[in-house]
């Protein structure tokens, strides 16, 4: 970010050159008369959004994980000592393996479910549209609601909606969200309940873009239904399944919502992800250096892990 | 061949087939019933839940028939007891101010980047697009902090709904697509406008936004959406309960209130985005597809 502003050509200022060029840095009259003002105003918006709400916060994120912030004294600079304190705080490796989990979790339940939906739904007619509408309702409910519903369905009583669907096979009553071994994969069911509809959707307008000669060539090749599925169609759509694989993990590794809407971290800190770390460090202890060196850290994995994934993608395709 | 029909990996003759019609068929009702069961269902039984008493609710959680009566006093209760009703406004104040700062700042932006193209324009771009590499979370911190104190001039945002909207509006992903929609828009309409005098701003008005109407959509809808569900940045900037958006305040007064009537609440919140869904379904499908092409 600071490189890319202080690196700006000094505009207009080039070398004499042997070629004559018009007169481009003219008088500030000629410069208003072109519209250079207009050109001004009209990026002001733009500008001061940004400006305020996502490049200096980033700056500061940056710098703040280097200092001491308590909102009475100016920032104080601290070197790597924020780091060190996140990285010895004996919840961290919990809060990094519950998030892997989730991540892990999440990427196999959440990610194949949509690809064959909407593989499937490519080769409806007619009836697209209502397997759309149903499949993308639960996208359209606020998280919280969702989460606040399934929390009864989750209820550890036996009158618990999923308890009683076990108890008529004799099973359960399971404790769900309060237990330690359940509480991750329930909340990965529901996470995934709740977005799996936005995926197909894309896959869908994805696959409308599949170019039907191949399925002629691959038909007149001998190749029956599942193989032009799985020849044809899903190498066409690769390049859409690579980049939502890539963004359901950047995305559910900060995932905040859902864990703490539903246990706020318990039962003992068996749903701790990073993101509530982050939220205690910041909105509770008031320790901002804390929290954002740890934002820091996860920003930074998470575009390790982005490179890493591009260069092994590239390789396979 | 004259007539153009869309086909998939199964061929029109494959259909003719009994054998690939019966395979289709039933795996066309299995998913239809596990859709209808899995996405319908919580939402059926959400409405159920409101109208029904709590012991009701946990003698016969599955109990889709209703014995007795509707207990639409469920209803009233959310509505003036837990005021469902205000924080419902609250959260249509934030979705509308969070869709004009959006569409403002979009618009402005990418007419500059992309019609007006100043020297500096390319800077611009390039400051833009970084931000869509960088996570979020980075930011999340230091933005609570300028909302306290605006560097520059102090404001304090805080419990103000201009904490909600401006932040939304600094959408990298936005600005970017309106960008590449109004690249698509030929020059020479410019050129033509221009030599019959008229100025930038009639330009945008008369040429460029009614032009850009699919992808005001687009972004109108992507805007709406996330606004709406958003939770943790209203839960942190708006700690004044007045003040608060639904999907803030209902996690906090729940609790307190009977089964039945947190049922209800909850029902009534989510009766207005999917009734609007419903209607607008078109729309809301075709932007959350052309998103998801523009990301790949």
């Amino acid at each position: 970010m600071t490189a890319t502003v202080s690196a700006a050509p000094p505009a207009g200022a080039a070398a004499p050159r042997a070629r004559p060029r018009p007169p481009r840095r003219g008088t500030l009259r000629t410069w208003v008369a072109r519209g250079g003002l207009t050109k001004i105003a009209f990026a002001l918006p733009l500008v001061f959004v940004f400006g305020y709400f996502a490049w200096w916060p980033i700056i500061d994120g940056v710098a703040m994980s280097m200092q001491r912030t308590n909102l009475v004294d100016p920032p104080e600079f601290v070197g790597w000592s924020n780091f060190s304190y996140v990285l010895s705080d004996p919840l961290l490796p919990k809060a990094i393996g519950n998030t892997l989990l989730f991540a892990v979790l999440a990427l196999l339940i959440g990610f194949p479910a949509p690809l064959l939906l909407a593989t499937f739904m490519a080769e409806l007619r007619g009836t697209r549209r209502l397997y759309s509408v149903l499949a993308y309702l639960p996208v359209i409910i606020p998280p919280v609601v969702a989460v606040l519903l399934w929390k009864f369905f989750y209820s550890p009583e036996p009158t618990g909606l999923f308890n009683t669907v076990l108890g008529w096979f004799g099973a359960g009553p399971f404790g769900w969200l309060n237990s330690a071994g359940t509480v991750l994969p329930a909340i990965v069911v529901e996470a995934t309940w709740a977005y799996f509809g936005s995926t197909t959707i894309i896959y869908l307008a994805a696959l409308t873009a599949v170019r039907r000669e191949l399925y002629e060539a691959a038909e007149i090749d001998g190749a029956g239904i599942l193989r032009r599925t799985w020849h044809v169609t899903l190498p066409q759509i690769r390049g859409v399944v690579l980049v939502m694989a890539l963004l359901q993990i950047i995305n559910t590794m900060q995932v905040f919502t859902e864990p703490f809407v539903f246990t706020g971290g318990g039962p003992n800190n068996a749903s701790t992800t990073i993101l509530l770390m982050i939220y205690d460090y910041a909105f509770i202890e008031g320790d901002y250096g804390a929290a954002t060196a740890l934002s820091v850290l996860l920003a930074l994995f998470l575009g390790v892990v982005s490179a890493v994934y591009f260069a092994a993608t590239r390789r396979l395709s | 061949m004259s007539r153009t029909y869309e086909r998939g990996a199964i061929s029109p003759a494959d259909r003719k087939s009994p054998r690939v019609r019966f395979w289709l068929g039933l795996t066309q009702a299995l998913i239809l019933a596990g859709l209808l069961v899995a996405c319908l269902g919580p939402l059926l039984w959400l409405f159920k839940a409101a109208l029904s008493s709590s012991q009701e609710i946990i003698a016969d959680p599955f109990g889709m028939l209703f014995d007795g009566e509707f207990e639409f006093g469920n209803l009233a209760r959310a509505w003036t007891d837990v005021r469902v009703g205000d924080y419902l406004l609250n959260t249509a104040w934030v979705v509308l101010g969070s869709w004009a700062a959006t569409l403002i700042t979009c618009v402005t932006g990418a007419y500059v980047l992309s019609v007006l193209r100043p020297r500096w324009g390319g800077l611009l771009s390039a400051a833009v697009l970084a931000t869509l590499f960088i996570p979020n979370i980075v930011s999340l911190v230091p933005l609570y902090l300028t909302v306290l104190e605006l560097p520059g001039p102090g404001w304090r945002l805080l419990d103000t709904y201009w904490a909600v909207w401006l932040p939304h509006a600094a959408s990298a992903f936005l600005v970017l697509i309106v960008k590449r929609f109004f690249d698509q828009i030929p020059p020479e309409l410019y050129e033509a406008a221009r030599i019959d005098g008229a100025g930038p701003v009639r330009v945008l008005f008369s040429i460029v936004l009614p032009m850009s109407r699919p992808i005001l959509g687009v972004v109108s809808l992507l805007t709406i959406v996330a606004s709406w569900k958003d939770y943790l940045w209203p839960l942190l900037v708006l700690p004044d309960p007045d003040k608060q958006p639904i999907s803030v305040a209902l996690p906090k007064v729940a609790d307190s209130f009977p089964l039945d009537v947190q049922m209800a609440a909850l029902f009534i919140a989510v009766v207005i985005p999917v009734g609007l869904f419903l209607v607008f379904q078109r729309q809301f499908l075709d932007s959350a597809g052309s998103a998801g092409a523009l990301k790949g």
